[in-house]
């Protein structure tokens, strides 16, 4: 359990989100030109990283807006918040 | 050759105030190459390198433990055991497990304390009900054991649990498993550990694996805190770490790892002498033969590798708890932990090879891992052996991903994570 600096509401508890898991998944542009293996990936595959993660969040029991976060997923420690569209804050 | 266990050796023992037993299992120092190597001590990859050693005769084998063995999920999960899932492919993999878990205290010369006390799944709402009668048909197609209960036939199988139709949640009726139960946990993993220590694999712990290293489309071997350790077979058990070794290979898979909690409370005396589990308001609750009411809790919606989760999920798994159970309203918790799961899109488990020849993982059991312990050891031996799967496993693939063919099990999680 942690807090959340949500960009439009302000800090508010973990409870109140939804994580929405791993950020930046570009939908295919194209779906009919799409292989199997490629929608496999798209729709399954993940990093799952342990360390700095970039990550998609709502606050569904708040504003209800999509945000993005990056954390590190070994101790839960948020590095940044940043809203959609934006440029990731950190590499 | 290690000496048997029985009421002979242990009155031996006794005359030496039990300071004599022989050591269970070796502590070697890994050797430069070994025909085989597991990444993961718990009961899975210990079960794995048994069943390599006694089925298929591999004995230069390692397992690879970067804490101590069985200190991962197989020491944090609530030990229930039960094999009453909807579809073939799991009904088969599952009841595989349970036949073995039934003589597996003998075959390992090792009390797993394995206890057939039953499992009831309840129902809650009306599709509850049609989900579980629809479940229990199914078993019994598949040759598992299942009766549906009414809700009178529920409270008789088990007094305690609050039948009241005034509740938020009223219970309507349940199913039962007769054949499924509990075992304690850490004994499975000390019990393979013996045994495989036995037949010549090394148990290597304390020894966490930093790298993969490959040649084209081959593994080499592993680079490890103790030194690179070449090998031409890699079976990755990593439970909630899978990716992380994955990621070292160069593998993507299609696994969240997320923490999952579970607590027990003060020892009493015997209260409840089954397993309950609910899977609409998420509560489920067993005794251990210590006394301790063991509850399980869900997952946290987030990916994390903390083995820390949130209080509020505790909180609503308690809440369900009291309003089934309310005899339970006035104990206390002892401890609480979490243990990090990978989750499968499907909520089934992968027993495959990979893209990359020699190497093979064992993971995505997610929330439910242990009661496959035996049967998920014994079936990825035979695909790391054969270089393919047995045919109980064979739906079990990573290629499922891709060709759409998924085994959805999320409703006989039995619980909702």
């Amino acid at each position: 359990m942690f807090l959340i600096n949500c960009p439009f509401c302000g800090e508010r508890e973990q409870s109140e989100f939804k994580a929405g898991g791993e950020a930046h998944i570009m939908r295919p542009k194209q779906p009919t030109e799409l292989s199997d293996d490629e929608w496999a990936e798209y729709l399954f595959m993940r990093k799952n990283i342990k360390g700095i993660q970039f990550e998609r969040w709502n606050h569904v029991h708040g504003c209800r807006k999509w945000f993005n976060m990056v954390r590190d997923t070994s101790n839960d420690q948020i590095k940044a918040v940043y809203k959609m569209g934006e440029k990731p804050p950190l590499k | 050759m290690k000496n048997k266990y029985s009421i002979f050796s242990l009155i031996k023992n006794a005359f030496s105030y039990h300071e004599n037993w022989e050591k269970a299992w070796k502590d070697p120092e890994p050797k430069r190459e070994y025909d085989a190597i597991i990444i993961g001590g718990g009961g899975h990859g210990l079960a794995t390198a048994y069943y390599l050693a006694k089925k298929h005769n591999m004995k230069n084998i390692a397992v690879v433990e970067k804490g101590w063995i069985g200190g991962g999920n197989t020491g944090r999960n609530t030990t229930i055991i039960r094999s009453n899932y909807l579809w073939d492919a799991s009904a088969g993999l599952y009841d595989h497990a349970l036949k073995i878990w039934e003589g597996l205290s003998q075959e390992l010369n090792y009390n797993v304390m394995f206890s057939q006390r039953g499992v009831m799944n309840l129902a809650h709402n009306l599709q509850d009900v049609r989900d579980l009668k629809r479940r229990t048909h199914a078993n019994r197609l598949n040759g598992i054991d299942a009766v549906y209960l009414n809700t009178e036939e529920v409270k008789k199988f088990c007094p305690i649990i609050n039948t009241s139709q005034n509740i938020r949640y009223p219970v309507l009726g349940g199913t039962l498993q007769r054949r499924a139960g509990t075992a304690r946990h850490d004994a499975v993993a000390w019990g393979y550990a013996r045994g495989a220590d036995e037949m010549g694999v090394n148990i290597i712990q304390n020894c966490e694996v930093k790298g993969v290293k490959r040649s084209g489309d081959t593994v080499e071997g592993i680079e490890t805190t103790k030194g690179f350790i070449k090998t031409k077979k890699i079976g990755v058990v990593a439970a909630g770490h899978s990716s992380v070794i994955a990621n070292m290979a160069g593998l993507k898979l299609p696994l969240e790892s997320k923490p999952l909690q579970a607590l027990v409370s003060e020892p009493v005396k015997p209260i409840i002498d089954t397993v309950v589990m609910s899977n609409a308001v998420h509560a489920y609750v067993s005794q251990s033969d210590k006394g301790e009411l063991v509850i399980g809790a869900g997952t946290d919606d987030y990916i994390s590798y903390s083995q820390k989760g949130s209080h509020d999920i505790v909180e609503g798994t308690l809440n369900a708890i009291l309003e089934l159970y309310p005899i339970f309203s006035r104990m206390r918790m002892l401890r609480q932990w979490g243990g990090i799961v990978d989750i499968c899109p499907d909520a089934s488990p992968i027993i495959s090879k990979t893209s990359i020849k020699g190497l093979y993982f064992n993971c995505g059991w997610g929330t439910g891992g242990f009661k496959a312990t035996p049967g998920s050891g014994d079936l990825f031996a035979h695909t790391i052996a054969n270089d393919e799967p047995h045919k109980l496993n064979a739906a079990f693939n990573i290629n499922r991903f891709v060709s759409g063919d998924l085994v959805d099990e999320h409703g006989a999680a039995a619980v909702a994570h």
